[in-house]
């Protein structure tokens, strides 16, 4: 990888040299530098494009990191990953995708990702999207997530798009067993022309399953977003979703969360609420010396944060 | 020193132009601790805001330190030593408390320095540095946060609105305790504009403010008396004793 594609391995992964654990680089849609350790085991598809990452049962305190760069423009990547995580294993994985284009062409990476957790496993899934280069070509990312977990499994989902994504279409489903929980904190900002649309389906699906999702938005410029967060209960369990944008300029904003309750005893909560900054807080800041720019900067940094 | 000169405020109502700032005048020297008090609607809360610059006065002059700042923003005055705290706070979704402070005193602030400024309004540091600026806080603790964001400040001149409004007995003495002590570091210029007598009790002077105008001026026992016959007597109901 040369400069500039370790430039964007930062912003996605937070990585300056590879990292400690297991790992997997994918760059312009091949295999670049993989490691494996004793109870982590990432192999190669043979049938289509992808990988299958095996983290055996009962491990615990290690990671993953497979993050993807893509500098080529013009690139179509399409990649495959599954993911089959022991029973009682404790991971992070840290994924995320950074488009460096230079070109007029578009580039895309569509990750699809599928999770099996095991009875009792644990996953802390962080992953960033991240657009960025002086070309004309739009960046565009398209994941869609999958993810089943068996009984007292958890999973928590950091999902965010700062900067540079020209257009995205999210598409998440969960599956929540008996006891399992699955958190899902999304964080999208747009600006110029740019488009997001981030589609979930969470479904709980054995007793006291628990889901929460937190979505916090930001659209600036002519941006469009929408949002379509969807709890099912289908047994006694507790689910949440929680959709929280700020809009600006001439941006557009649709959210239409759903709770569809299918058991007597499912508890099932949305809120969804769509404002611009406050006035008041904008003042607030002014009178502590800040300037209008550097005040709503900082609103829009906490509130993404 | 603070000077005020001839400074009013109007806004246009169904009935035409309506005062709600008449032509007020008025001096605080510096290092000294003024109360502002006087009816409801009176005009305090906007002869705070224009001094902020949070309100734009229609006629008069804001003098501060020499300086006429009435042409300048509310960032320009922020840094020209003048701070204000709120009557009625805004709340910040994912801004943490700790994180305001250090907005508010400009630098980084170490635990034991964010530690001090919320122990002075009666905050327990530890279980608030970290905790969101956000609809989780009650009205009280976020008129607390509110001041400690003007004391993180330091500036030369602090105007506080109301700020016993919202709080609990025995954060209100922590606070009383705090306004003494600033006073008596006598570095700062403290305008308080409040309705308690414990903090009347720790002024200089008291400025009363009805009808948008300094209606008097002087010491607390002077002005005391006044402002209670003036609230009596603008009303029959209450000078009769309610019978």
């Amino acid at each position: 990888m040369d400069k500039t594609e370790w430039k964007v391995l930062k912003e996605i992964a937070d990585l300056e040299k590879t990292p400690q654990g297991a790992y997997n680089f994918r760059l312009n849609g091949q295999l670049d530098d993989r490691k494996t350790t004793e109870h982590i085991d990432i192999v190669s598809k043979t049938d289509k494009p992808g990988i299958n990452i095996i983290v055996q049962p009962g491990t615990k305190n290690e990671s993953v990191h497979i993050p993807v760069v893509l500098s080529q423009t013009g690139l179509h990547d399409v990649v495959y990953n599954d993911f089959y995580i022991g029973e009682g294993a404790e991971v992070d994985i840290v994924a995320g995708c950074g488009i460096h284009n230079t070109g007029c062409e578009t580039s895309q990476h569509d990750g699809i990702h599928v999770f099996h957790l095991a009875k009792g496993a644990k996953v802390r899934y962080v992953e960033r999207h991240y657009g960025e280069g002086p070309g004309t070509g739009e960046n565009v990312l398209n994941p869609k997530t999958e993810v089943y977990l068996e009984e007292g499994a958890s999973i928590t989902m950091e999902m965010t798009q700062i900067r540079g994504v020209d257009s995205t279409v999210r598409d998440t489903v969960c599956v929540v067993g008996p006891g399992g929980e699955c958190i899902i904190n999304e964080k999208l900002l747009t600006d110029g022309a740019q488009r997001a649309e981030s589609n979930m389906e969470i479904i709980l699906d054995g007793a006291d399953a628990t889901g929460r999702v937190v979505s916090r938005s930001v659209a600036k410029g002519e941006s469009v977003q929408v949002f379509r967060p969807c709890m099912t209960g289908r047994a006694k369990s507790f689910g949440h979703v929680q959709c929280d944008s700020i809009i600006m300029d001439r941006a557009k904003i649709k959210s239409i969360p759903a709770i569809d309750a299918q058991d007597l005893d499912a508890q099932l909560i949305h809120e969804a609420a769509i404002g611009r900054i406050a006035g008041d807080q904008i003042l607030k800041l002014l009178t502590l010396g800040l300037t209008e720019e550097e005040a709503e900067e900082k609103i829009l940094e906490g509130f993404l944060q | 020193m603070l000077e005020i000169k001839n400074l009013s405020y109007e806004v246009q109502s169904e009935d035409g132009r309506l005062g709600i700032l008449r032509d007020v005048s008025l001096t605080v020297p510096r290092g000294k601790f003024v109360v502002v008090t006087g009816p409801n609607g009176g005009g305090k809360t906007t002869l705070a805001r224009a001094i902020m610059g949070l309100v734009t006065p229609t006629a008069g002059q804001i003098l501060w330190q020499g300086r006429d700042v009435t042409g300048l923003s509310v960032t320009e005055r922020a840094k020209a030593g003048i701070s204000y705290a709120f009557q009625q706070p805004p709340r910040f979704k994912g801004l943490k408390i700790g994180d305001l402070l250090e907005l508010a005193a400009g630098v980084r602030l170490s635990h034991d320095q964010q530690c001090q400024y919320l122990t002075r309004v009666g905050l327990c540091a530890n279980d608030y540095i970290d905790r969101e600026m956000d609809a989780s806080l009650s009205g009280g603790e976020v008129k607390r946060v509110e001041i400690a964001t003007v004391l993180a400040r330091r500036a030369p001149l602090m105007i506080f609105d109301e700020p016993e409004a919202g709080i609990d007995l025995w954060s209100f003495s922590q606070l009383t305790r705090t306004f003494k002590a600033l006073h008596e570091e006598g570095d700062a210029t403290l305008i308080v504009i409040s309705h308690q007598e414990r903090i009347i009790d720790l002024a200089d002077e008291i400025v009363l403010v009805s009808k948008g105008k300094v209606a008097a001026q002087g010491p607390k026992a002077d002005i005391l008396p006044q402002l209670m016959a003036d609230t009596v007597a603008g009303c029959s109901y209450m000078r009769e004793g309610g019978n």
